[in-house]
């Protein structure tokens, strides 16, 4: 197996029992003991990865959650194009967790930079979902939760919803920020794999929290396969089936009040993931505008890493169970 | 303030439910019943063929797809780990092909395995190969 970025996670660094040093570094007073835990999570990292076979999705949930105990860290990118104001590059990070299989759950920190304007963080996501069904059935519901804590200058465009359009966007950030959302978002993710294919519809309904605002909706849906079905004898990067590729599509449908089509934006998008057998995933996605409410280009890539038996780690760091 | 209180809470919240302690009915070296998921396979997955039980090269890429998906809880070899039970036990080395793929793609979600239907059908059955080639004193190939 040949690392893809041995530089940032040199393998010879998983043979060293760092975590114990550290330990025993600690208990005789040498560092503090958040310097340790800070440590141990980098070796933890080290020391565990694990192989993911991801979705391409970037907007769409398909029903599979995070494995149990494991910690998957992501990082996208998204740069769009803004009619009537400066283009963005808008950025997150998201921490995904596998508390259960069948709950699993996720932190997200937003930023975003305006051309000729300013880069500033946007706010966090507190992400919940859970699956509804023990085995696997013709469709398979996910009830996903989330809670978000974001100004009005954030662009990650993770969701169309209500009657977002372009326009909203061209706004410069020092206004923008100004206003504070406490969002409460609800979806229900239907997903269902058959013969290669995975095909995964999400409906949303969003009501920020502040004010008297309506409920809001949305939609996503996506479809994909690996390009090989069938696994190689031999580990490879370049392998078919290390490759999948899809589409998706999402938008708003108004609100409560309002409800369907009517000043709402919408995207269709080409997807591809790269699942490394050296425990990385790279996704990326071009999200065209479908009408004069979107906007042009939505050009999204990301790089996403999976940490294996993350929570035995902490709960050993922490000084529990074994 | 009130948004680190609130991250706060959500990261203890689930990190205390981690899958080695919090999940009701998880997996312990000492159940009885651990195997007892096998025997609730319905009839027709039971009789299922496995398409790839000739296949020269299941074996092998079996055992890699083991390694990156199963070995984490399993064991390297299947022997078992503290997370899951061995796979070389004569309960799964009996079960039909049929059965062990509908555990794979099924999982057992309140025991903490995760379902696995994301792997294309033909990972799976090479995956039913390589436990299957366990049971005849086989190794993964390294």
């Amino acid at each position: 197996m040949t690392p893809v970025f041995p530089a940032l996670f040199p393998t010879h660094l998983a043979r060293l029992d760092l975590h114990s040093a550290a330990a025993e570094a600690s208990r005789r007073g040498k560092l503090p003991r958040r310097l340790l835990i800070l440590l141990s999570l980098v070796f933890v990292g080290v020391a565990l990865p694990g192989w993911a076979q991801e979705n391409p999705y970037i907007v769409t949930y398909d029903h599979y959650l995070e494995e149990p105990g494991s910690l998957e860290v992501e990082y996208f990118s998204t740069f769009g194009t803004q009619r009537q104001g400066n283009d963005f590059h808008a950025f997150w990070a998201e921490f995904e967790y596998g508390a259960t299989a069948w709950w699993t759950t996720e932190l997200y920190l937003d930023g975003q930079t305006t051309f000729g304007d300013s880069t500033i963080f946007t706010g966090f996501r507190l992400e919940n979902r859970f699956r509804l069904l023990q085995r696997e059935h013709f469709v398979n519901p996910v009830l996903y939760v989330e809670y978000e804590q974001i100004s009005g200058a954030d662009k990650i465009l993770k969701e169309v919803e209500g009657h977002d359009v372009e326009s909203d966007y061209a706004v410069p950030n020092a206004i923008a920020r100004r206003a504070h959302n406490h969002e409460l978002e609800l979806k229900l993710l239907l997903s269902k794999t058959f013969k290669g294919w995975n095909i995964a519809e999400n409906t949303l309904a969003a009501k920020n929290l502040t004010g008297g605002n309506p409920w809001e909706f949305g939609y996503a849906i996506g479809a994909s396969r690996p390009l090989a079905l069938k696994a190689s004898a031999q580990r490879c990067n370049l392998c078919r089936e290390n490759f999948i590729a899809g589409v998706e599509m999402y938008g708003g449908l108004g609100d409560r009040h309002s409800f369907g089509l009517h000043d709402t934006s919408h995207y269709l998008a080409p997807v591809v993931a790269w699942n490394l057998p050296s425990d990385w995933t790279l996704r990326l996605s071009a999200g065209f505008g479908l009408n004069d409410n979107s906007h042009r280009l939505l050009l999204r890539w990301g790089v996403a890493r999976e940490f294996s038996g993350f929570g035995e780690m902490i709960a050993r760091v922490f000084g529990g169970r074994k | 303030m009130t948004g680190g209180l609130i991250i706060s809470v959500a990261l203890s919240f689930a990190l205390h439910s981690s899958p080695v302690s919090a999940q009701k009915g998880s997996y312990s070296p000492d159940r009885k019943d651990v195997y007892d998921e096998l025997t609730k396979a319905p009839k027709k997955a039971v009789n299922r063929g496995n398409p790839m039980e000739h296949d020269p090269s299941a074996v092998a890429a079996g055992a890699n797809l083991f390694e990156q998906h199963c070995a984490e809880c399993h064991g390297e070899t299947a022997e078992g780990g503290r997370k899951a039970p061995s796979l070389r036990a004569d309960p799964v080395q009996q079960a039909t092909p049929g059965t062990l793929f509908w555990i794979l793609t099924n999982g057992v979600v309140r025991r903490g395995m995760p379902v696995w239907s994301k792997l294309p059908e033909p990972q799976r059955w090479q995956i039913v190969t390589y436990l299957k080639s366990l049971g005849q004193g086989g190794n993964p190939p390294r």
